[in-house]
């Protein structure tokens, strides 16, 4: 097959972003769109689709939380290490509207990022919605303010901004004021949840779908979801709330590397 | 209007091109997606995770009936694609999935960078590719394919060997290799197990001689598989002897849509040249 080659570069810098959340910076120009992602290589570990968090016109980053083998180890880098690059891949979000909200689950608001500088350069009026856990989990809490961007942080256990879901802020938003568009990016059940809210107050709405993925490009079928088969990578990430209610296995469950079927619990 | 459909073993093929294993085949609905955008047929591949849980009483078995039941839904042949260690586990799993809805199986003693499978356990010899076809046919009821490795010096004695165990069809080539690419700056081979062999424009050349080979060594029908990214390609391997044509890479090159785009250049290439059937031009590359 034609290689698609990781290129490696140096880590420019590191972020610590939030208990177990790390942002990686690297000197590379990657050109991706609001919404696209990157196939990031860990020499000698593996090779993992991650949300583009920062770009500017030499490089960009990424934010990770540390849960597993991949993941653990790109926290714990220092900036001269080396990681690989491919892509950028998937399909972009689509800025429409003068009004538009935003929400992030997790680290969800990694991908979320670009959109809202876009959204902020281009005067369009945009809020954000960022929600952990608690108030140790928080992402960007920092960066939002510099960039002032209007953001509401919501905390399960109410340590921190609005006690509750983000999905609670989005219905109060939406029944208080005007809405052209919702971007939503975190665990499925969250973005279901999105989807459904904005069906019902007649809102389009776009959001990045997750699945275990292998190529990243739309050969190895690793993110072909059910029944319609398409390739998450490739169709997606972002799909519209539509379109991704009529995939079935939407917040229900997915596949693993061996292709066996995981249901969604409470988290992703 | 040319006439472009197949009967590969009995099963109609409604064009020639077949979906090759490995790729975007992990479930009914990836195979199903291949379909919609003009695959002929699919070959669907056993994922390591699914071949283990087979015959468990695990959460897994009931994964496996429900994707693998109704493949009718499909809306073209779905042929069950697996592999094995040996003669005793090919026939155990071919035993299993000749009982579920696939139209064909297909075994790939052929897959290059597995240690204990496919060529790196010695499956390319012919003694070993009769002994596993044998033990496969006694187990199987459907048609079946074997798939060659091309790192092989004589693939059509390999062919042969298939042909007198049982098989009905081949499947040539699997990728070229293994090959393996070190990344100078971190200095560790790129992607660990998962850069496989070469395949694609890479490989055409290769795999369109392997199937002349065999062509001439067996009577039954070959798929020719490797670096078909075009009509053109598909003509090549056709008048090398191909029955149908295998694509994977061209899916990466030309996006899902490849089957529809190689289908329509393989009848623009049989009306500007006058053909009415594939059949005129199977083979026609052994001709003085
Ligand atoms: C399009 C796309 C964009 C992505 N963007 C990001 C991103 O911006 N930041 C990021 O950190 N990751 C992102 N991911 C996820 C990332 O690709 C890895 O799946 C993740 O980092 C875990 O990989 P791992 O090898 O470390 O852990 P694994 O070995 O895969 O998992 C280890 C354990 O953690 C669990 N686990 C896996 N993922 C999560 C999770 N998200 N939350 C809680 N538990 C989990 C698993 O069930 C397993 O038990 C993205 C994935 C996709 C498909
Ligand atoms: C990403 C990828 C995965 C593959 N996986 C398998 C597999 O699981 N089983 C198999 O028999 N062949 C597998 N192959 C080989 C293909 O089925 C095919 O024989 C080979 O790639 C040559 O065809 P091509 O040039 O059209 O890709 C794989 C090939 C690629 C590129
Ligand atoms: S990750 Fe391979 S097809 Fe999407």
């Amino acid at each position: 097959m034609k290689n698609e080659m990781p290129v490696t570069v140096p880590i420019k810098k590191v972020i610590d972003e939030a208990n177990g959340i790390k942002s990686v910076i690297l000197p590379y120009r990657l050109n991706a769109k609001p919404g696209q992602f990157a196939m990031i290589w860990l020499p000698g570990v593996d090779l993992k689709p991650v949300g583009v968090s920062y770009q500017d016109e030499s490089s960009f980053g990424i934010t990770v939380s540390a849960v597993g083998a991949w993941s653990k180890k790109i926290c714990e880098m220092k900036a001269g290490e080396l990681l690989g690059v491919m892509g950028p891949y998937g399909k972009a979000f689509k800025l429409e509207g003068k009004n538009i909200v935003l929400i992030g689950g997790g680290y969800g608001a990694a991908s979320l990022m670009m959109l809202a500088e876009r959204a902020l350069k281009e005067e369009t009026n945009a809020t954000m919605i960022i929600g952990a856990r608690s108030s140790d989990c928080l992402i960007y809490r920092e960066r939002v303010k510099q960039l002032g961007l209007k953001t509401i942080f919501t905390t399960d256990d109410g340590s921190f901004g609005e006690k509750g879901f983000t999905t609670d802020v989005l219905q109060k938003i939406l029944k208080e004021e005007k809405a052209d568009k919702v971007f939503a990016v975190g665990p499925e059940l969250m973005e279901k949840r999105v989807a459904e809210i904005c069906l019902e107050n007649n809102v389009p709405c776009e959001i990045s779908i997750e699945r275990y993925m292998k190529c990243g490009f739309g050969v190895c079928g690793a993110c072909s979801v059910d029944d319609e088969g398409k390739r998450v990578c490739v169709e997606g990430t972002v799909f519209s709330g539509e379109e991704a209610l009529k995939i079935r296995e939407f917040g229900k469950y997915h596949r693993d590397g061996s292709a066996l079927k995981k249901e969604f619990g409470g988290k992703k | 209007m040319a006439d472009i459909g197949v009967n590969l073993c009995g099963l109609k093929l409604a064009n020639p091109t077949v979906l090759a294993s490995g790729i975007v085949g992990i479930s009914k609905a990836s195979v199903s997606y291949a379909v919609k955008n003009g695959a002929g047929g699919v070959i669907l591949t056993y994922e390591g995770g699914m071949l283990n849980s087979v015959g468990y009483p695990n959460p897994g078995i009931d994964n496996i009936a429900e994707e693998f039941s109704n493949l009718k839904s499909v809306g073209a042949p779905v042929i069950g694609s697996i592999t094995g260690k040996n003669a005793e586990e090919f026939a155990m799993l071919a035993g299993k999935i000749n009982k579920m809805d696939f139209a064909a199986i297909e075994i790939v003693m052929s897959c290059p960078h597995t240690p204990g499978y496919g060529t790196m356990a010695g499956q390319s010899t012919p003694e070993i590719t009769e002994e596993i076809t044998k033990a496969v046919r006694a187990k199987v009821t459907k048609p079946l394919f074997v798939k060659l490795s091309p790192n092989v010096m004589a693939i059509s004695e390999i062919a042969k060997a298939a042909e007198k165990g049982g098989a009905d069809a081949i499947t040539a080539v699997n990728t070229l290799g293994p090959g393996m690419v070190i990344d100078i700056k971190s200095r560790k081979p790129v992607l660990g197990g998962k850069i496989g062999g070469l395949s694609g424009d890479a490989l055409r050349p290769v795999a369109v001689r392997c199937v002349y080979d065999i062509y001439k060594s067996v009577k039954i029908p070959i798929i020719g598989t490797g670096g078909v990214l075009t009509g053109e390609h598909a003509v090549e391997m056709i008048m090398a002897g191909a029955t149908a044509v295998g694509i994977g890479t061209g899916v990466y090159n030309r996006g899902i849509s490849v089957f529809r785009k190689v289908t329509r250049e393989i009848t623009a290439f049989m009306k500007e040249n006058n053909y009415s059937t594939l059949e005129e031009m199977r083979g026609k590359a052994h001709e003085e």
